[in-house]
C-alpha cells in the first residue's frame, strides 16, 4: 500500500469527501444529526453501527438519493450538496446498494454496459455499439473482473444471489471511479464469496478510496485503514481499526460486550 | 486478478455468442421473411377494400400502438395520449395543408405541411411527456388521459383552428411524379414503408444505448441515477421519440380518411390504442401490429358475425372487450406471449446454456 503522502500528491491535496454538519430529517425523525466526516483521497474506511445508526442514510445523503436537510457535502473540494445524483456520479462518486439494485430484465453484459455508458458521452445515442466499441470492451473486462463471464448473456433475474452481489460491485466500478460507497457488499455471501470480495476490494487501485458499511468485522477490518462508528445518527467514534475494536465503549454498544 | 488491469479482451467461446445477440433479431426467422414477402406482394392478392380498410388501417393503428409499446414496454410509462399526438399531427396537416375548409387551411404544399405537422406534434407530445414524467404508474395514465380528453373537448369547441365538431374535410393528399399517392396501391406502399421504418427503428433502438438505458430506467430508475443517467431527461426523450412515431401515423391517418374531426381523437379512441397494444403484447415491437390486425378484423367483420347470431351488430366492442379480458386474464404479455409459450411447449428446449429460464 502506498504512503499517505504519495497518494495525496497523486490526487492533489484536500479531502476526497468532506461532510460538515450533515443532518437528515424524515419528518420529525432525525436519521442523521450533525455528521462531520472527512475522508482523504484513496482512504479506505469502514462505517460501523447497529441497525438504525444512520449508515445507509449517510450514503444516501452523499450520493444525493436523499439530499441532506442541512449541512454541506464536498466531493474533491466541490460543493455537491445540491447536485442531483447523476451529477455526483459523473464526477467519480460510485455506490452499491444493500439490497441489490440491478436491472433484472436485462442481461449481465447490458447491466455493466449501462454502468459504463452512464459515466460517458452518448447516453442518448441511437446507434448500437459496434464490435470494437470501447465501452463494450470495458464492460467485458468488468464482467471478467467479478467472475461473471460465464453468465454474461443471462438475464440478471436468473442469477444466484452471490452473482447478483458481484454484479452490484461491477456496476459501481465502471468508468474511472474516484470514490466508492459500498453498502454491505458481503450481505448473504458464502465464505468463499466473501474471500473473493476481499480480494476485489484489496486489489482496487490505490487512488480509489471507499467507505464500506459492513457488519462482518472479519471482512470490514481487513479491507480498511480507518473506522467511523455511528450511533443514533451521530458519529460516535473515529479511529484506527484496532483502536475501535478494542474500545470498551464500542464493544459495549456494538459488539454486545465481551465479543471476541 | 486486478481491476486495474489494462484492457485485455478475453477470447472465449462465450463472446462469440454476442454478435448474434446484438444483430438484427428475426433475420434468421423464416416466419418473419414470409410475413415480409406477403406484405410486399399484398396488392397482388388483396383487393382495394382489403388493402386499405384492413391492411393499411392495421399498419397505421399498429404504428400508433407501437409508439405506446415503446413507452410502456421499454420505459414502463403507459401513455394514453399517443392517439392524441397522432390526431394533433393529422389536424396540423389539415390546417397547414390544403382542404375544403379554405378559411382555415393555409394551403401549404404537403412537403411543407407534413414536416411542420410532425415537428409541432413532436413538440406537443414532448411537452405532455415532460408533465407526465413527474409522475409514476397510474398517475402517468391519468395525466396523459387528461391531456387526451382536454384535446378532444378543445377541438370540439375551437372553431378558429380546429373547426369545431365538424372538423376539417377533403384534406388534399400528395400527387407528385405523376402518381396519386392516395390511390390504393401507392398509398398501401407508403403506409407499409412508414410502418416498417418505425418498426425497425424501435427494434434497433431497443438495443442501442438510448433504448437500453430506457429499459434500465424502467427496471430501476434510482439505480440509473446512481450510474450517471439523468432519468427524467431520458424519459422525456423517450416521449419525444414516441411522439414522432405517433405523429407519422397521424399524417397517414389523415391521408387515409382525407378528413379529421374530434371523433377521431375521442377518449374512447385513445383507449383503443391501449387495447391494441395490450392485446398484441407490449414486450416486443411486433405486438402492436398483431393487436391492430385483430382489432381491425373484429371492427370490420364482427358486425356481420354478430348479426348472423341474431345480435346487434354495433356490439362489436363487446367482442373486443371480451377478447381483451381473455388476453389480460391468460397472458399478461398479449398474443405474442401466448404464441411464444406455445412455441416453447412444442419445441424440445435446444441447449441454451444456463439451463433454467425464469419463465412466467
Amino acid at each position: 500500500m502506498d504512503s499517505v503522502a504519495q497518494r495525496l500528491s497523486a490526487v492533489g491535496a484536500g479531502a476526497a469527501l468532506e461532510l460538515r454538519g450533515v443532518t437528515r430529517l424524515f419528518g420529525a425523525l432525525a436519521a442523521l444529526t450533525d455528521v462531520t466526516i472527512t475522508v482523504r483521497p484513496g482512504e479506505r474506511r469502514a462505517v460501523l453501527g447497529s441497525n438504525g445508526a444512520g449508515k445507509t442514510t449517510l450514503f444516501n445523503c452523499i450520493t444525493g438519493d436523499f439530499p441532506p436537510s442541512s449541512g454541506t457535502i464536498r466531493f474533491f473540494g466541490e460543493d455537491v450538496t445540491h447536485f442531483p445524483p447523476y451529477e455526483r456520479i459523473r464526477r467519480g462518486l460510485r455506490r452499491t446498494y444493500q439490497i441489490s439494485a440491478l436491472f433484472p430484465g436485462l442481461t449481465v453484459q447490458d447491466n455493466v454496459y449501462l454502468a459504463c455508458r452512464g459515466i460517458s458521452r452518448g447516453r442518448f445515442s441511437f446507434l448500437r455499439p459496434g464490435q470494437n466499441d470501447a465501452l463494450m470492451h470495458a464492460a467485458d473486462n468488468l464482467v471478467q473482473a467479478v467472475h461473471l463471464t460465464a453468465v454474461k448473456d443471462q438475464r440478471v433475474a436468473e442469477l444466484a444471489h452471490g452473482q447478483q452481489r458481484q454484479l452490484e460491485i461491477a456496476l459501481a466500478l465502471a468508468g474511472a471511479p474516484r470514490f466508492v460507497l459500498f453498502d454491505e457488499p458481503a450481505a448473504g455471501l458464502s465464505p468463499t464469496e466473501r474471500q473473493e470480495l476481499i480480494e476485489i476490494l484489496t486489489s482496487l487501485p490505490a487512488h480509489i478510496g471507499y467507505i464500506i458499511i459492513e457488519h462482518d468485522m472479519d471482512v470490514a477490518l481487513r479491507v480498511v485503514e480507518s473506522v467511523t462508528m455511528m450511533h443514533n445518527g451521530r458519529v460516535f467514534k473515529e479511529g484506527l481499526p484496532q483502536e475501535i475494536e478494542s474500545d470498551p465503549e464500542v464493544q459495549e454498544l456494538y459488539l454486545g460486550g465481551g465479543h471476541e | 486478478m486486478s481491476l486495474a488491469h489494462d484492457a485485455r479482451v478475453a477470447v472465449r467461446p462465450a463472446t462469440t455468442a454476442q454478435p448474434s445477440a446484438r444483430a438484427w433479431p428475426e433475420i434468421d426467422n423464416p416466419a418473419a421473411w414470409i410475413v415480409a414477402v406477403l406484405l410486399l406482394i399484398m396488392p397482388l392478392i388483396a383487393n382495394g377494400f382489403f388493402l386499405i380498410e384492413i391492411f393499411a388501417t392495421t399498419l397505421i393503428l399498429g404504428t400508433m400502438a407501437l409508439s405506446l409499446m415503446f413507452l410502456a414496454g421499454y420505459g414502463g410509462m403507459v401513455s394514453l395520449m399517443q392517439l392524441t399526438i397522432a390526431g394533433f399531427a393529422a389536424y396540423m396537416v389539415a390546417v397547414f395543408g390544403v382542404s375544403a375548409n379554405t378559411n382555415i387551411s393555409l394551403g401549404w404544399p404537403w412537403w411543407l405541411a407534413v414536416p411542420m405537422a410532425l415537428a409541432l406534434a413532436t413538440i406537443f407530445g414532448t411537452l405532455g411527456g415532460a408533465l407526465a414524467v413527474r409522475t409514476e404508474g397510474i398517475y402517468t395514465i391519468m395525466i396523459t388521459l387528461a391531456i387526451g380528453a382536454a384535446f378532444y373537448y378543445f377541438t370540439n369547441q375551437n372553431w378558429a383552428i380546429f373547426n369545431g365538431h365538424t372538423g376539417i374535410n377533403t384534406v388534399a393528399t400528395p400527387h407528385f411524379w405523376g402518381v396519386n399517392w392516395r390511390a390504393d396501391i401507392p398509398f398501401y406502399y407508403v403506409v407499409l414503408a412508414v410502418a416498417a421504418l418505425c418498426y425497425f427503428a424501435v427494434d434497433y433502438i431497443s438495443r442501442a444505448p438510448f433504448g437500453l438505458a430506457l429499459q434500465g430506467v424502467r427496471d430501476n430508475p434510482r439505480r440509473m441515477a446512481a450510474l450517471g443517467f439523468n432519468v427524467n431527461a431520458h424519459r422525456v426523450a423517450a416521449y419525444a421519440f414516441a411522439s414522432f412515431v405517433a405523429a407519422l401515423a397521424g399524417v397517414l391517418q389523415v391521408w387515409n380518411y382525407r378528413q379529421i374531426s374530434p371523433g377521431s381523437v375521442s377518449v374512447s379512441a385513445c383507449i383503443d390504442v391501449l387495447i391494441i397494444a395490450v392485446v398484441g403484447g407490449i414486450t416486443r415491437p411486433i405486438g402492436p401490429f398483431i393487436g391492430a390486425l385483430i382489432f381491425v378484423l373484429l371492427r370490420t367483420f364482427a358486425l356481420d358475425v354478430l348479426i348472423k347470431f341474431g345480435l346487434d351488430g354495433n356490439r362489436f366492442r363487446l367482442l373486443i372487450g371480451l377478447g381483451f379480458l381473455a388476453i389480460v386474464f391468460w397472458s399478461s404479455d398479449g398474443v405474442i406471449g401466448l404464441w411464444q409459450r406455445w412455441r416453447q411447449s412444442h419445441r424440445p428446449t435446444t441447449g441454451r446454456s444456463g439451463g433454467a429460464h425464469g419463465h412466467g
